[in-house]
């Protein structure tokens, strides 16, 4: 409410200083029109989801119900849902597809336990500047190849490998070629991915509900368990579902380091290679895609794919 | 640490302050935030800590409610040295400035928290937390969750989840910042009658001069990271220990030294009051034993409803503030610029240390 009187601008600055801004016809109409707008933002994106994915994922089922010409080798396209019946009923795909989500469930529980104190550390106890170059080391071994990895670890369990040299004087065997360390080098592959999530999900939890419980009277394992985790639930969620659909996926850490190990992506790498057999490679690869559907599905509830 | 305990704090137990801060002392990197205080709060006393941003007066309630570890000095509460004890082991409890009330918890499981993580059975700690929100008027929304409330009533769960675990002292961060003016003064009302019907010592940090002084038994004045001074609402307001709080406590029309020795021939800078000054329109000066009036000029004109704030440029002296509850007598453009005469009683001066100024 000041009533203090304008002093006259000593000067006043020359009246066309600011040039405006030029007329643009296409703006305007699309500033006229939100349908337009959103046609414009969204076409190309659409198109590729519906073209590319949606459209391959239906080519999987179709291929599914086909089958191959014992004679020829070629694919016949005579309806059959025999390939779907022999990926259901088989008990070795039975074993093939159990193994599979056991090694996936284990590597998401592995990374989990892991990951927790790593992400907590790094989003509550390291100072900022600490902060910054720990998440830089989570995403560093993202940087190198996938195959690189895997063999890197190939050669951490091979006979006279690291592991051996490390484990022989307490007593520990490396795990060789097999399943386990399928998990183990999963495990390690598909940890930042855990990390990340839970690193946010911490990250945005306010210091003062922490403060806040302790100044109530809970000690720091109540405070963990009452307040930290269920506000955590939707990003550990998060990072399961990556963790989780990867292994569930996975045929090429199965084949370096999982000496004998089956998982379902080597079955559907041998049939489209070796055994030729498209029809029941797609059949059996529709095993973790139902699989992750039904997760998703459960999980859908728990807000967690607002936090991917 | 607790070297530093002043003798007979633990013998007559009737004059043991809740609070007692000894050389507490809090280092961040390089930055000195709390600069050595000494400082004893009375049982049952509404403390408000009063400063600018950045003076030490956060950093000591969290001090005191074990957030941080002081890197040197000694904390007690009531006679017993809490210093190095975490905030889970201390009887005080925080209102803080977010509220920081749990997202995902119902309004009677936030209340009733300190209770369940104290092991009091499921069913009488939401009997008690439900009686604890009734008090604060919130009796019909325990099952809501705190995204459902607005601001001024999600700072009574916080209040009523701090007070519900009986606590010896309640810290309160800020409480009414987030507030808008009405609900604010209100809150004022309601928590100090809240405290004197409880009898439990509140300590309240506030930036807002206006809060502290109409709330509280009595104000800490806070400035980087030193107690400026430690005295009444009354005795803040009328007899300021320094520059520091003359010009952050209300506002202070301040001679310095070379002015002061003019007036009164005493080189120490000297404080008046704005409602204290009086103004002669028509320029002649007020004349009587014990007022001293000056000449100057008028230089702005801000309505602030009960009154006028008139700026006027001392001739021989600085520009002062005068609080003129009067109508004026002429428009805005006719008073700028007009000579006019300042005036004031000598014994509403307030002569204060040199060596601050």
């Amino acid at each position: 409410m000041a009533l203090q009187t304008q002093h006259p601008a000593p000067g006043s600055p020359p009246a066309a200083g600011v040039p405006r801004a030029r007329p643009n016809r296409f703006s305007a109409l699309l500033h006229r029109s939100p349908g337009l707008r959103l046609a414009g933002l969204i076409t190309a994106p659409a198109g590729w989801l519906v073209l590319v994915y949606i459209a391959a994922l239906a080519a999987l089922l179709i291929t599914s119900l086909w089958t191959v010409d014992t004679f020829t080798g070629k694919v016949s396209t005579v309806w059959t849902t025999d390939n779907l019946v022999t990926v259901v009923t088989d008990p070795v795909y039975q074993r093939i597809a159990l193994r599979t989500l056991w090694i996936a469930a284990a590597v998401t529980v592995i990374d989990m336990v892991i990951a927790l104190p790593m992400a907590f550390f790094i989003a509550k106890v390291a100072s900022a500047r600490w902060q910054k170059l720990l998440v830089i080391a989570v995403l560093m071994p993202l940087w190198a190849s996938y195959l690189v990895k895997a063999y890197a670890w190939r050669n951490v369990l091979a006979e006279g490998g690291l592991l051996e040299w490390m484990g022989a004087p307490v007593g520990l065997a490396s795990p060789g070629y097999s399943e386990t360390a399928v998990i183990l080098t999963l495990s390690y592959i598909w940890l930042p991915y855990m990390i990340l999530p839970i690193y946010a999900g911490f990250d945005r939890v306010p210091d003062s509900l922490l403060e806040a419980s302790g100044d109530l009277g809970a000690k720091p394992l109540a405070t963990m368990r009452l307040v930290m985790l269920p506000l955590l639930v939707p990003s550990i969620i998060a990072g399961t579902i990556f963790t989780f659909s990867l292994s569930l996926g996975d045929y090429i850490t199965a084949q370096i380091v999982g000496g004998t190990t089956q998982m379902l992506g080597t079955v559907v790498y041998a049939n489209v290679g070796a055994a030729n057999n498209l029809p029941l490679a797609a059949a059996v690869s529709l095993v973790p895609i139902v699989i992750i559907m039904a997760y998703l599905f459960i999980v859908r509830r728990s807000g967690a794919l607002n936090n991917l | 640490m607790t070297e530093t305990r002043t003798a007979g704090t633990s013998t007559a137990s009737g004059s043991v302050p809740a609070i007692r801060l000894r050389k507490l002392t809090k280092v961040f990197g390089d930055t000195v935030a709390v600069d050595g205080i000494d400082l004893d709060i009375r049982q049952g006393e509404f403390f408000s800590m009063l400063g600018p941003s950045g003076s030490g007066k956060t950093t000591v309630l969290r001090l005191i409610a074990g957030f941080e570890l002081p890197t040197s000095g000694s904390i007690e509460l009531e006679g017993r040295d809490v210093t190095r004890l975490a905030p889970f082991q201390r009887d005080v409890n925080t209102v803080f400035q977010d509220y920081a009330l749990f997202p995902h918890m119902s309004l009677v499981d936030n209340v009733a928290y300190g209770l369940r993580v104290r092991g009091v059975p499921r069913a009488e700690r939401r009997e008690r937390a439900r009686e604890a929100l009734e008090r604060v008027q919130l009796g019909k929304f325990v099952g809501r969750k705190p995204a459902q409330l607005s601001g001024g009533q999600r700072q009574r769960v916080a209040l009523a989840r701090a007070l519900v675990v009986e606590p010896k002292v309640l810290l309160l961060d800020e409480p009414l910042g987030a507030l808008d003016l009405k609900l604010r003064q209100q809150m004022q009302v309601e928590l100090k009658e809240l405290q004197r019907s409880l009898g439990i010592t509140f300590i309240f940090v506030t930036h807002d001069q206006e809060e502290a002084l109409t709330m509280s038994d009595r104000i800490g004045v806070f400035n980087n990271g030193s107690l400026e001074q430690i005295g009444t609402a009354h005795e803040i307001y009328e007899r300021p220990a320094g520059t520091f709080v003359a010009n952050f406590v209300g506002t202070s029309n301040i001679f310095d030294a070379a002015h002061a020795r003019q007036l009164y021939g005493r080189a120490d800078p000297v404080c008046v009051r704005p409602e204290r000054l009086r103004l002669s329109w028509s320029g002649a000066p007020e004349t009587g034993v014990g007022v001293t009036a000056r000449p100057g000029t008028v230089t702005s004109l801000v309505y602030v409803g009960h009154a006028t704030q008139v700026r006027v440029q001392l001739d021989d002296g600085p520009v002062v503030v005068v609080l003129e509850p009067d109508s004026l007598p002429g428009s805005d453009v006719e008073l700028l610029g007009r000579r006019v005469s300042v005036s004031w009683d000598d014994d509403a001066v307030v002569w204060l240390p040199s060596d601050v100024a």
